[in-house]
């Protein structure tokens, strides 16, 4: 069995169809979030670290969090949206009375969720810009990673939220699994500055590690040959993750 | 045949919910598939549709194994499952339209058969209402234009007027018999005999995952049991008394201190019955048998086997 881009493309748009009602409303968080960081670092925190990284800390921090809204903006949506859509609306059931199959339930579901995570990342972005904390053309880099980082964090959230018995299970996955990759990612401190060369190693398994070395990349505007690896590590591990996120579709939606 | 399921079975971990089932639906007609809650109708539809995967056994819809030809299959038939799948934040025409897509109909097709749909099934004046704020009745007449979207030749309707007021129920059983004289198969499961025998050119009783009984019913009832149901309340240690001597009864029914009699005449059971009861005239119910005394007759009337 294989895609079908049309199909999945169907079941994109049924969530857009419904996100098209509250758009709106939906959208308005997304500004301020970026803005209370702005402040709170920018004012508050700022004032006690002046520096990290090599750039005053809001700098510092302001391609990470872009980063980061985009693994937010991805999770969300595969986690509770889906398992509501799965267990409770059963709009699952009724996709596959038709000519959709499980894949392409996957497909446009990963496909939607991507979209969310680039709306969420790419007002971070902007807000960030308007704040003039991103240098202009190379921070612009950061806006096909968005979607890329999107990726992973759908698949990621996919095959888990394909193969939990109970809709309860998702607060590990955010305080056991996001949590406390939002805190180790080298998103707040370098982690070249605080952690043993061995532990470094470790830390390379970290997804949004990645993401957020390349985002400080395009702010930076320059490139090395990490940017290859971090690449690599985002396309790999997706494609691994595929692998695993329809083995679970077939398994939930067919018996 | 539209739908030909040759010796087909399921099982759930050590629970077989369907058991060497065979089932023919010929093309154009309405077939009702009975039986208790339970019974494995749920299940023997989803394996027709090709969602959930036969233990054993094989299913031809249109004459394609429906394992191999799934998404052909599947854009001719239409299902209605047995509980309505419907985006409650968008209207009417909005789920029409997401699920007219999901059968990839193009734009202008699929405004065209909308506007038909609507009209059909009388959505008009709330067609551009949110489903949330919409009736029980009207949210069914909806998930059932849903399944048509796409002009199916095959429709599949699980319970379709469960928990529907007289008049939906009426107005519904007249939109399938519209679909049936168009030329539609329809292969439906209802707890409603009444509508079972209404709807039906053929039924088949369905118990612990077999198919116990099968023909059209009129016929059916004709020939397992009596043209007449006597109906009336006594215990059973009256009921011995009672009919002794009121001759020999081909079958009998109790649920609780209710008992039905089949009989082909049913005049001097009920003389019978004023005699012994003298004065004291109790009530008695005299009718036709319809389908609901032989799936009783045939799945029982104790609550035991309920799951
Ligand atoms: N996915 C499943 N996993 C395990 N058991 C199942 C599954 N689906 C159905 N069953 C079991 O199979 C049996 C038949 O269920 P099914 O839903 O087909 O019955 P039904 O005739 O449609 O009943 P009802 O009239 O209540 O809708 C039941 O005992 C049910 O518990
Ligand atoms: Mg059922």
């Amino acid at each position: 069995m294989s895609v079908s881009l049309p199909h999945a493309v169907a079941v994109w748009r049924r969530n857009a169809a419904i996100y098209k009602r509250t758009w709106l409303w939906n959208i308005l968080p997304n500004f301020f979030e970026p803005v209370f960081y702005l402040v709170a670092i920018g004012v508050g925190l700022g004032a006690y670290i002046t520096q990290m990284g090599g750039t005053s800390y809001i700098s510092f921090l302001a391609p990470a969090l872009v980063s980061v809204a985009a693994m937010h903006g991805a999770s969300f949506e595969v986690t509770y949206n889906v398992y509501v859509r799965l267990t409770f609306e059963k709009a699952y059931d009724a996709m596959l009375t038709t000519p959709i199959e499980p894949d392409d339930i996957l497909a446009g579901e990963v496909l939607w969720a991507v979209t969310r995570s680039s709306i969420y990342g790419g007002t971070f972005f902007i807000v960030v810009a308007l704040a003039g904390l991103a240098p202009l053309p190379s921070s612009l880099l950061v806006l096909p990673l968005v979607p890329l980082t999107g990726l992973l964090f759908a698949l990621i959230g996919m095959a888990f939220s394909l193969r939990i018995p109970t809709i309860d299970l998702f607060s590990y996955y955010f305080t056991l699994f996001l949590t406390p990759l939002f805190l180790l990612s080298g998103v707040f401190f370098p982690l070249e500055e605080r952690l043993s060369e061995g532990w470094l190693w470790v830390a390379e398994i970290l997804p949004l590690l990645h993401p957020v070395r390349l985002a400080r990349a395009a702010f930076r505007g320059e490139a090395s040959l990490v940017v290859l690896w971090d690449l690599a590590y985002l396309l790999g591990m997706s494609f691994l993750l595929v692998v695993l996120a329809r083995r679970g579709v077939q398994r939930r939606l067919t018996d | 045949m539209i739908v030909d399921a040759r010796s087909i079975s399921k099982r759930f971990g050590n629970r077989l919910a369907v058991d060497q089932l065979n089932l023919q639906v010929p093309a154009g007609t309405c077939f009702g598939l009975l039986g208790p809650n339970g019974a494995g109708k749920t299940t023997t539809l989803r394996m027709i549709y090709g969602v959930t995967k036969p233990s054993s056994g094989t299913i031809l819809v249109f004459g394609s194994d429906i394992a191999r030809h799934l998404r052909a299959v599947r854009s001719r038939l239409g299902v209605t499952l047995q509980h309505n799948v419907l985006i409650e934040q968008l209207t009417p025409v909005e789920n029409l339209r997401v699920f007219g897509r999901y059968h990839l109909l193009r734009h202008a097709d699929l405004s065209r058969r909308i506007e038909e749909l609507i009209e059909l099934f009388e959505l008009r004046s709330h067609a551009q209402v949110p489903v949330k704020n919409l009736s029980g009745g009207f949210k069914r007449r909806l998930a059932i234009a849903l399944s048509l979207i796409n002009r199916p030749e095959l429709v599949i309707l699980d319970e379709p007027t469960t928990g529907l007021d007289p008049a939906v129920r009426l107005a519904l059983w007249s939109r399938i018999r519209t679909l049936q004289a168009a030329g539609t198969t329809v292969l439906l499961t209802t707890h409603y005999m009444d509508e079972a025998q209404r709807l039906c050119d053929q039924v088949a009783i369905m118990c612990g995952g077999k198919i116990i009984d099968e023909g059209v019913p009129a016929e059916l009832i004709a020939s397992r049991l009596a043209r007449e149901t006597v109906e009336f309340d006594c215990d059973s240690a009256e009921e011995a008394a009672l009919l002794d001597g009121a001759g020999a009864f081909p079958r009998r029914l109790r649920s609780g201190r209710r008992i039905m009699l089949y009989l082909d005449d049913a005049t001097t059971l009920i003389n019978h019955i004023r005699r012994w009861d003298q004065g004291d005239r109790r009530a008695l119910v005299v009718r036709p048998t319809n389908l609901e005394d032989l799936f009783l007759s045939l799945t029982g009337t104790s609550l035991e086997n309920d799951l």
